[in-house]
């Protein structure tokens, strides 16, 4: 009995006075004919979805010249191989796919060790300890959630460019490691508030200071929001665009978004086939972590995001 | 940088900061605290006023200079604003920006509703189905995205090959200035899986005996959707709406990939902050693109207000948080 409709679904008769047009089969009949038509939706839906998907995958192993067109997510044996990789995985200019990934790598870990670091000090401060100008803070914590970044960041690139900053990973990180993206904080601060006021108050009687109970107490117990964070925080690292658009200007520097960027405008006659192989090996960080935290990504997103 | 949507679904449940517990005086020197609270908060406080609140007056000073990076800024008072609302691409970007938040974001959002009520039921595979879902979300406003879509939609593309036989004429999506937004409302709403998740989660705590008691009255499932599920999920709804549609602002990296970061053809594709980068950072008119980042602010931050201020005629809060 896997089948069983919820409230918002019941449109059949309740269980033991059944209609004349459902017939004898009744309930049971009608549950499994739900099931099939969830099931068909559903997978019509995943198709969709998943089809650009599955499609550039399946056109990174063809040649170039079965790419544009090609409908058909079947790779032909013929044709397959892995010679995009090859051209892909050789890099640009001079400069290899694993130094863009590497550069990608140094990102991402630095903006997940950073964000973990600022948000949770920053949030053990707004959570944890009363003190004049709390709320005052908590509140343009708040009323930068929406800033767009857009009216920070040419000043902060005028003055990355007077010190020299320019085209080094500074401008980057840095905001990451004094807490600049609210969202983190946010998200910390409200866990926290959740914890049990108890433990840290247990803690002060017997003479705990405050870098003592956020070391051994909320740190411990924030696991979950650090995870929630952590991956997040990797994947946007990974992905970002504008900010590696901007201060990173020397190839040697590239993130993966970046140099995939130059392989496109640099390849006049288009060589698709490499792009496709870029493009996949790019995202397939972004989706190991999917995969192995689907379930905590959206739980975060879930039940974080709507109860706290 | 869908940062916000998790944070402000968390602000509607009424997780305002909670007054802290009357704590023992003599534990703890009232200064003593005070110091501690500054010192934990201190990566923020630096980030808020040297990455935050600093540029932010910085932009809007020089918003009233002409200022190229090289020159010292010069104060030219309203000519930057004069000048943007005379600039045919800056009006070309306002309108591509509203025209997408405007079509797009409604359309993502009946999307991400009609799957969650899909969803939103006792099957064994819809946690999975949730998940699959919920990837192009993820992935989607990355670049490797954005090179599949140009892939797709091009000259002689997969699309183009489906449309063709489906009668359409023949053309690619890209190179069209009348399917370029189409093409980009089609990626936007590919990325239904996040607010999704959020409607499903929402969908979870109305209660089940609304629906069963209007069962009862002989409600059928179009009453049950206008006068049940809509009033009870209108505070997520809210939410979803002003984020995506505050989100739907900012798109760049899709459309600087498939426009080759020129917003063509015939500027269709030209949004709002690709055109601010065109104009701060590879024309380096650093007073011109500032004056626009202050537009955007000023319409992100009317936008959002005027959603609080019409919330309380069509945003439903039960009081059972009480």
């Amino acid at each position: 009995m896997n089948a069983v409709t919820t409230p918002s679904t019941v449109t059949t008769a309740p269980p033991g006075r059944r209609t004349g047009r459902e017939g004898f089969a009744g309930l049971r009949h009608s549950s499994a004919r739900r099931a099939v038509v969830f099931h068909l939706i559903s997978v019509a839906v995943l198709v969709i979805v998943l089809y650009p998907v599955v499609w550039m995958l399946v056109s990174s192993f063809r040649p170039t010249s079965e790419i544009i067109g090609n409908v058909s997510l079947f790779p032909d044996p013929d044709t397959t191989s892995f010679d995009n990789y090859v051209r892909a995985l050789s890099g640009i200019g001079g400069v290899s796919f694993w130094t863009f990934f590497k550069n990608s790598l140094i990102l991402a870990v630095g903006s997940v060790v950073g964000i973990a670091i600022s948000g949770s000090l920053s949030a053990y401060a707004l959570a944890r300890i009363r003190f004049p100008g709390r709320n005052l803070w908590f509140s343009l914590m708040i009323a930068t959630l929406l800033l767009p970044f857009h009216v920070v960041i040419i000043p902060q690139y005028i003055v990355y460019n007077s010190l020299g900053l320019v085209n080094s990973f500074w401008p980057l990180l840095l905001g990451k490691f004094l807490a600049a993206e609210a969202f983190f904080v946010f998200l910390m601060v409200q866990f926290m508030r959740n914890l049990p006021r108890e433990l840290d108050e247990a803690a002060r009687i017997d003479g705990a200071g405050h870098l003592r109970i956020y070391r051994s107490i909320m740190l411990p117990l924030m696991k979950p929001a650090l995870v929630t964070s952590s991956i997040f925080a990797f994947i946007w690292s990974w992905n970002d665009f504008f900010g590696p658009l901007l201060f990173l200007k020397d190839p040697e520097l590239y993130s993966l978004p970046i140099a995939l960027r130059l392989y496109v405008d640099q390849t006049t006659t288009s060589d698709y086939g490499a792009q496709m192989a870029m493009a996949v090996l790019a995202l397939v960080p972004v989706v190991l972590f999917f995969v192995v935290f689907q379930r905590h990504l959206v739980e975060g997103v879930a039940t974080q995001g709507l109860k706290g | 940088m869908t940062h916000g949507k998790v944070v402000v679904e968390r602000m509607q449940s009424g997780d305002v900061p909670s007054p802290a517990r009357p704590r023992p005086a003599r534990r703890r020197s009232r200064r003593g605290e005070t110091r501690a609270g500054y010192a934990f908060l201190a990566p923020w406080l630096l980030g808020f006023f040297l990455l935050t609140a600093g540029p932010m007056v910085a932009s809007l000073v020089l918003a009233f200079t002409d200022y190229n990076l090289f020159n010292t800024p010069e104060f030219i008072g309203l000519e930057n604003f004069t000048r943007l609302f005379e600039d045919q691409r800056y009006l070309a970007s306002l309108k591509v920006t509203g025209l997408y938040v405007l079509i797009g974001t409604p359309i993502k959002l009946a999307c991400s509703l009609a799957v969650a009520m899909l969803l939103n039921n006792r099957f064994k595979a819809k946690g999975f189905y949730r998940s699959a879902f919920y990837l192009p979300s993820l992935v989607g406003a990355s670049v490797s995205v954005a090179i599949v879509w140009k892939a797709m939609f091009i000259d002689g593309g997969i699309v183009d090959r489906i449309g063709q036989t489906a009668g359409m004429q023949a053309g690619g999506w890209v190179g069209d200035p009348g399917k370029t937004m189409p093409m980009f409302v089609l990626l936007t709403v590919w990325q239904f899986g996040a607010p999704m998740v959020i409607f499903l989660a929402g969908l979870k705590q109305v209660p089940a005996e609304l629906y069963e008691a209007a069962a009862v009255d002989g409600a059928g499932p179009v009453r049950k959707f206008l006068n049940i599920t809509l009033p009870m999920l209108s505070p997520v709804l809210f939410f979803n709406l002003l984020l995506e549609t505050i989100h739907s602002f900012q798109i760049f990296a899709s459309a600087f990939i498939i426009s080759g970061g020129s917003g063509g053809p015939a500027n269709s594709t030209l949004f709002y902050t690709l055109y601010l980068y065109i104009r701060g950072f590879a024309d380096f008119q650093m007073g011109y693109a500032s004056a626009m980042a202050w537009i955007l602010v000023l319409v992100v931050g009317l936008v959002t207000l005027l959603f609080f201020k019409s919330s309380k005629f069509w945003v439903f809060y039960s009081g059972e948080d009480k």
